[in-house]
């Protein structure tokens, strides 16, 4: 039973498998573009697309897919549901901070260290947290988070406490400090974006991916195969991980500074809400996932403020003015209703037209799950 | 097959399915109303599956009829409702439960046939307060089956009874399970060719998740060459 | 030594506070295996709910404290009941699925207080003799701690005596054991997911206006933090295990208290750190059944 985790062929012939490229290409292309172009989408963009308020706006929403992008990987193609994936994001984005502040480096050997880190921090809590499978993993990568959330609260000198870390300026470039740089941070945040996607393309097709899927629909038969699914597992962990510490090192550029909330569980949720609105096991699912939850977040903490809802009695009001609550609810019905997501539905739709049976990503991890009893007979 | 009156069950065209792999094929044949139809094959075949599928423990397809009355549409505990009982393989009965405790749960009707059992199972009686979990393998089959005698069922659905028995217990269930086809229709997944011997009227054979063969147990176990094919073992006793 | 007196009891009185919480989480895993992550959101509606009775009622009486408990604990059933029958049964079997809509509703709960109620949290008052210490030992024990420990063995008591003497609790144990079994025998068990979740979110609600109480403060993130000990708690002590989870809410909060006491404010990483031991060396944690 395969799994999809790309665009299915829309069209038929040589081209077809191509077409994801060259859309993805040509999506990249204008999305490389946009900063010097004079788009205005009112509504959905706070100004037209070369003002730094909008690019600010857009370069989190890449920052945001990425991190989904790199959760899409653990819990679509792996089928590892982790509660715990922000640890990894905030470990970028409070290493680069504290690398710099403390070791006093350029910033490119910054990133690398705080890379690094990420990726020995992932290691370490991974090959723990993945001595168990499902609910119980599930758990301990939520205690790593919240231990990482308190760690970083608690220690004041170093990681500024419950104010967050200002990222030490002195050692970044000049062409990526400031308001009028906001354009060479957007760039910069695309590149995040490639390399994260590319990353996870190279994961999904090669044979570590593969193994990876096997062992998340029936784990048992990969090891009576000789194969090491433990090693596949983590492996995958990790890799995923290093992707959320890269996002986290864009975000701390961006943002200029990074808070305790980047680490805690909360964000982690927030990533998940991301996943399954775009649709799990889709990579261009997870980059729709976080590029809508962010404007959708943005949006409507605006709209929160407009007159017409101020107006409104308190019953309407209140919920209308709490944008997560929304997001929240949009969330229940999905999972309620549309259990693929964005992408998960259009796939199957398309699927559909074309006579192939569905199943929802979702539903394949239930069944691969659930505990069966043995039947012999 | 005896074809005295309406058969209690039937299955039509029955396919099932477990973590998205099939188990059973396309599987119909009918139990008759009176007497013991026994469910042959190999191991890994496919029979419990269809037990389990007839009651809906598993996703499945396919017709399956109750008296009359067409239940795959029905949740499982409400076909247990209309008169299924269920003796599983692997007994699963409640270790943290103790032995009253265990038959209480299963009572479903008015008056359950307390006695009736009792009758059966002394031994169950005097380890009323004991725990489930302590009791041997023998003692946990006799309240399974005690557990599927104790209200007024149509059919009785029996998987591998003396699984792992000693032979004395062997007897005893036999005998039990006899005596309770006086008054109700089994379908009984059996290996043990002896017991089916003892106690079938029909068989079913069952071969790569389909049936291959219907007839009575006696014909089917006293044709060599069919049971080394079908079942990969001689149907004779052991002297 | 009446700095050890101190931890002990001070142990186990937030562990009495962890049981509460935790209990129903373990039942409603045990029986249904959802993690429900709302358990949170349940204990900080009872707690807000359960003040703004104890406000009109007169905050230093006793028994607008009592009434704020019960409220608490009707409310904590209600809104559990209602999210079971709503959310998580149609979504029968699909398990993943039921964790992911328990977080949505968390997420989308907390949200709803924080629109409500305010993101600040509000100081509370309770009956004058709370604030005050009880000495035992040497040691002055804050008598928040006593009230935990009654409630908490009150709740167990009950939860005891339900599961062992009726029979929809003996269902429950049961369907703890085997759910599909329970099915073949032609019990609805859908009907048990239901009164599981409404008792587990009547002692979420009664370990939320104790926690306001112990906390001196309610606010829309009080589940949240709580939950987590909550998680932890009950994977240690085994998922499905009330004794377990009994067991372990003391252990991990002694424990804790221990290490906040003698290791500099280290307790909540003890915690983690316990969690991550006792996966290591017995996955399915004290008195959990093998999977």
């Amino acid at each position: 039973m395969t799994t999809t985790t790309g665009v299915p062929t829309l069209v038929r012939g040589r081209l077809g498998p191509a077409l994801p490229f060259l859309v993805g290409g040509v999506l990249v292309v204008v999305m490389a573009v946009l900063p010097l172009l004079n788009i205005s989408i009112p509504g959905i963009l706070p100004g037209p697309t070369y003002t730094p308020g909008t690019l600010a706006l857009l370069s989190l929403c890449l920052v945001f897919a990425a991190l989904a992008l790199s959760y899409n990987l653990l819990l679509g193609t792996s089928g590892m549901l982790s509660f715990g994936h922000a640890l990894y994001f905030g470990a970028g984005a409070y290493g680069l901070g504290v690398v710099l502040r403390f070791l006093e480096v350029p910033l490119w050997p910054g990133i690398l260290i705080a890379l690094l880190g990420g990726l020995v921090i992932a290691l370490v809590t991974g090959s723990v947290a993945m001595r168990v499978n499902g609910i119980p993993f599930a758990m301990v990568t939520l205690a790593f988070a919240q231990a990482g959330s308190v760690l970083v609260r608690r220690n004041q000198q170093i990681t500024g406490g419950e104010e967050g870390l200002r990222l030490p300026v002195e050692h970044v470039p000049d062409w990526l400090v400031g308001v009028a740089n906001t354009r060479n941070l957007y760039w910069f945040t695309l590149v995040v974006l490639v390399v994260v996607y590319l990353v996870v393309l190279w994961v999904d097709r090669s044979r570590l991916g593969h193994l990876a899927q096997a062992t998340r629909e029936n784990e048992l038969r990969v090891q009576v195969l000789g194969l090491h699914p433990y090693r596949a597992k983590l492996a995958v962990f990790v890799v995923a991980a290093g992707c959320a510490s890269l996002s986290g090192i864009a975000y701390m550029l961006l943002q200029s500074g990074t808070q305790p909330s980047a680490v805690g569980a909360d964000l982690t949720i927030t990533v998940l809400v991301m996943v399954v609105l775009g649709g799990v096991g889709f990579r261009w699912g997870a980059i729709v996932g976080g590029v809508l939850y962010t404007i959708l977040d943005q949006r409507l903490t605006v709209l929160a403020r407009a007159e017409w809802i101020q107006d409104l009695p308190g019953i309407l009001r209140v919920p209308l003015s709490e944008p997560l609550f929304l997001l929240g609810v949009l969330f229940i019905l999905v999972v309620l209703f549309l259990p693929g997501g964005i992408a998960g539905s259009v796939d199957a739709a398309v699927r559909r037209r074309r006579g192939e049976r569905t199943r929802s990503e979702l539903a394949r991890m239930d069944d691969s799950a659930e505990p069966r009893s043995e039947v012999t007979a | 097959m005896s074809a005295v009156a309406e058969p209690i069950l039937t299955v039509e065209h029955l396919s099932g399915m477990i973590a998205g792999q099939q188990v059973v094929q396309d599987v119909s044949f009918s139990v008759p109303s009176v007497g013991i139809t026994a469910v042959l094959g190999r191991n890994g075949v496919g029979k419990t599956s269809t037990l389990r599928g007839i009651l809906g423990l598993i996703s499945r397809r396919g017709a399956v009829t109750l008296d009359g009355e067409r239940i795959e549409t029905l949740p499982t505990h409400r076909i247990v409702q209309r008169g299924v009982g269920y003796v599983p393989e692997d007994r699963e009965v409640f270790a943290k439960l103790t032995v009253a405790e265990n038959l209480a749960l299963a009572e479903r009707t008015k008056n359950p046939r307390r006695e009736f059992v009792a009758e059966l199972f002394p031994d169950l009686v005097a380890r009323r307060g004991q725990m489930a979990g302590t009791l041997s393998g023998g003692q946990q089959q006799m309240v399974s089956v005690a557990r599927a005698l104790l209200n007024d069922n149509r059919i009785l659905l029996v998987d591998e009874p003396t699984k792992g028995l000693a032979p004395k217990i062997v007897a005893q269930v036999a005998d039990a399970l006899r005596e309770a086809a006086k008054t109700v229709p089994i379908l009984l997944v059996e290996q043990n060719l002896e017991v089916v011997r003892r106690l079938a009227d029909d068989a079913v054979v069952i071969a790569g998740g389909q049936v291959v063969h219907t007839g009575t147990a006696a014909s089917i176990l006293d044709d060599r060459a069919l049971t080394m094919r079908l079942l990969g073992v001689s149907g004779e006793v052991p002297a | 030594m009446s700095g050890l007196v101190l931890i002990l009891i001070t142990g186990v009185g937030l562990g009495a506070l962890y049981f509460l919480v935790a209990s129903g989480l373990s039942l409603i895993y045990g029986l249904m295996h959802v993690l429900n992550f709302a358990h949170g959101a349940f204990l900080t509606l009872s707690a807000f709910i359960g003040w703004q009775v104890a406000q009109t009622l007169g905050t230093d009486s006793w028994g607008s404290f009592l009434a704020s408990v019960a409220v608490g604990a009707v409310v904590g059933a209600v809104f559990a009941t209602l999210t079971e029958l709503v959310l998580i049964r149609p979504l029968y079997e699909r398990h993943i699925e039921q964790v992911l809509i328990t977080v949505g509703l968390s997420f989308a709960a907390v949200a709803l207080f924080e629109g409500i109620w305010g993101t600040d949290p509000i100081n509370i008052n309770g009956p004058g003799w709370l604030r005050e210490t009880t000495e035992v030992l040497g040691a002055r024990i804050p008598n928040t701690y006593w009230v935990l420990m009654i409630a908490a063995v009150l709740v167990l008591a009950a939860l005891v005596l339900f599961l062992q003497k009726t029979r929809y609790g003996m269902i429950i144990r049961a369907g703890v054991e085997n759910r599909s079994m329970v099915t073949a025998l032609g019990i609805d068990v859908r009907r048990s997911f239901t009164l599981v979740f409404a008792i587990g979110g009547a002692a979420a609600g009664i370990g939320g206006v104790l926690a306001m109480h112990y906390f001196t403060f309610v606010s829309a993130h009080l589940g949240s933090t709580l939950l987590i000990f909550a998680f932890i708690v009950t994977v240690i002590g085994g998922l499905g295990s009330l004794t377990g989870a009994a067991i372990a809410s003391v252990v991990v909060a002694v424990l804790q208290q221990f290490a906040n006491f003698y290791l500099d404010g280290t307790g909540d990483f003890i915690v983690v750190a316990l969690l991550a031991v006792v996966l290591l060396v017995r996955p399915r944690g004290i008195l959990g059944r093998k999977a």
